[in-house]
């Protein structure tokens, strides 16, 4: 029966794709318009072959692994693409040339920028939280995913949000706010994604058979409810028609300002902080085997953590329109911010406290061990860069993208490379990774990477800033703007290098994963079966 | 009063002292007698169901 609901909703979505691809305004719109009718036909005739064969009820007693599986391969794949995007920007940035003529308006900087900060945030972060998400919800709850097939609406919907974005960004079609570009078709058909993330989320918690909500649950899910907010707030806008992409946002001036930083910054800190928070109070204390060091001290960091990040957007909108209490209200929060974030860094790194010998023999550990360390780092760095003097420097420069690799490539990064390396094995049912020595490559490139580019970008940040500010005895600039970026080459050039670095490890950590699913010795069906009995 | 003065002084004043104490109950649940042991059983939650969910 709910095969002809589908049927008929999938028909309808089809026809009316099509008859948008005709009137299309734009050819971003008809190019997704295209997209959505090759889906839903496509989706049309895969629900039409199944109605009326018999179903095979989804076993209960297993966990629901095979959309997990699918979101550490989409993980792996968008990181890499997303990389390589912002290697060939960076060569873009030292050498012009590459911003071809022949690709004008298509593949120049200011388009594929946007391609770039959102395939490593939403495709390879995104994905990297749902996969993991729906694995650690099913273990610490220890119950299947609600829903049924819902978790599998939630991944195929997500990777369609990911392709609309990335072809929209190519295309031109954009709301022009950052980290929230893609326009208002592609925002309405996330929010029903989300939900339904949420809803699974939520409903595997419902029905957990443990008494407790563990605490990695409680940083998933906080991520999943406020990503939700601020994604609707940020992006309330009207189409101006129903067949073209161009949308007015609802909010103008200082108002759309403060909003879009209160989206941006808690971007920052429920999807990129308190998701893989999540992660990292699951993987880490499994890859080390021992649970996390206090269990108090996780408590208070959460709340903590969700109570003063959601104040700190404003220091994005310093010496600007925004009012003064408003800018000193996100300067001394991101200050405050410090203390909790510091407290979750010493929670997961006192967590191997008694193991410190892993270090040496299992480079995960190491891999996630140094993530943790660029979350102090970058976490350290981010509140002193908001206070309004250290801001009148680094604001506008490089450092600020310096900042943000440290935090993204380091932390985000590497606890994603870490999990990633402890689920394959685990979900393709093997003993062990297929080579430890590959991680180990893959760590050091992707370290002496992250050094080469926050390095580069402090230089240069710092150099430009106060080559901006630098007035002769008259109280005239003594240097015009196109100096600062010709003096700024060589960091560009190591900026780009260390780029390259980075993009090497994610290429290994592919082959090694598929190598692991495809070569490594499987578990024994005996060892497996006894290793499956509760030792009780 | 306008809506927007009175915002501003509902939000740093009552709402503010509300999100404190609010913050403060959870470190005073936290750190309350008794709490270690329910601690360490939720801290273990990762180590107990591995390769299927609970009967």
């Amino acid at each position: 029966m709910l095969n002809y609901l589908k049927l008929i909703v999938l028909g309808l979505i089809a026809i009316f794709a099509a008859v948008a691809t005709n009137y299309a305004r734009d050819v971003a719109y008809m190019v997704h318009a295209f997209i959505i009718l090759l889906v839903s036909a496509g989706m049309f005739v895969w629900v039409l072959r199944r109605t009326d064969e018999p179903v095979v009820p989804a076993p209960q007693n297993e966990y629901m692994d095979g959309v997990v599986r699918y979101g550490v391969i989409a993980t792996a794949f968008w990181g890499v693409v997303g990389f390589l995007v912002g290697t060939f920007i960076a060569a873009q940035l030292a050498f012009p040339a590459l911003n071809f003529d022949w690709a004008e308006g298509y593949a120049n900087f200011g388009r594929l920028r946007p391609l770039h900060t959102s395939a490593v945030i939403f495709a390879f972060g995104g994905n990297a939280l749902i996969a993991t998400s729906f694995y650690v919800v099913q273990r610490t709850s220890a119950a299947r995913l609600w829903g049924g097939n819902l978790a599998w609406f939630v991944f195929w919907g997500y990777q369609l949000v990911i392709v609309l974005a990335a072809t929209g960004y190519l295309l031109g079609s954009t709301h022009a706010k950052e980290y929230a570009e893609p326009e208002w078709y592609v925002d309405w058909w996330l929010t029903i994604v989300w939900l339904a993330y949420l809803a699974v989320f939520v409903g595997t918690i419902v029905k957990r058979k443990e008494p407790h909500i563990y605490v990695a649950n409680w940083f998933y899910l906080s991520f999943i409810l406020t990503v939700a907010m601020l994604h609707v707030f940020n992006n309330l806008a009207i189409p101006v028609s129903i067949w073209g992409s161009k949308s007015v946002q609802v909010f103008s001036g200082v108002q759309d300002a403060m909003v879009q930083w209160w989206y941006g910054h808690n971007a920052v800190g429920f999807f990129l902080t308190a998701g893989f928070l999540g992660m990292m109070y699951y993987f880490i204390p499994k890859q080390a085997e021992r649970p996390v060091f206090s269990y108090k001290l996780s408590i208070i960091h959460f709340w903590a953590l969700i109570f003063i990040y959601i104040w700190a957007g404003p220091h994005h909108l310093h010496y600007t329109a925004l009012p003064d209490w408003a800018s000193t209200l996100g300067m001394v929060f991101s200050v405050v911010l410090w203390m909790p974030s510091w407290g979750g860094m010493i929670n997961g790194l006192m967590t191997l406290s008694g193991a410190w010998d892993k270090l040496r023999t299992d480079p995960v550990i190491r891999m996630m061990v140094i993530s943790v360390g660029f979350y102090g780092m970058s976490t350290f760095e981010g509140p002193m860069m908001s206070i309004r003097a250290v801001n009148s420097l680094s604001h506008y420069t490089d450092w600020t993208i310096g900042h943000v690799h440290s935090g993204a490539l380091g932390w985000n990064g590497m606890i994603t490379f870490g999990a990633l390396y402890y689920l394959v094995p685990k979900l393709w049912n093997r003993e062990r990774l297929y080579s430890l020595s590959l991680v180990s490559w893959h760590f050091w490139l992707a370290t002496i990477g992250i050094v080469f580019y926050a390095a580069s970008m402090w230089v240069t940040g710092i150099m430009e800033g106060l080559m901006w500010r630098e007035v002769d005895a008259n109280g005239f600039l003594v240097n015009t703007f196109a100096q600062t970026v010709d003096a700024k080459f060589p960091m560009y050039v190591v900026r780009a290098l260390g780029g390259l670095l980075f993009v090497a490890g994610g290429v290994i950590m592919c082959y090694n994963l598929w190598m692991t699913a495809r070569r490594a010795p499987a578990v024994e069906a005996s060892a497996a079966a006894a290793h499956a009995t509760p030792a009780e | 009063m306008e809506t927007y003065s009175f915002l501003r002084q509902l939000a740093d004043s009552w709402a503010l002292l509300a999100m404190f104490l609010f913050f403060l109950g959870i470190v005073v649940w936290a750190f309350r007698p008794g709490s270690k042991k329910t601690h360490e059983d939720v801290a273990n939650i990762p180590f107990r169901h591995d390769d299927k969910p609970a009967g």
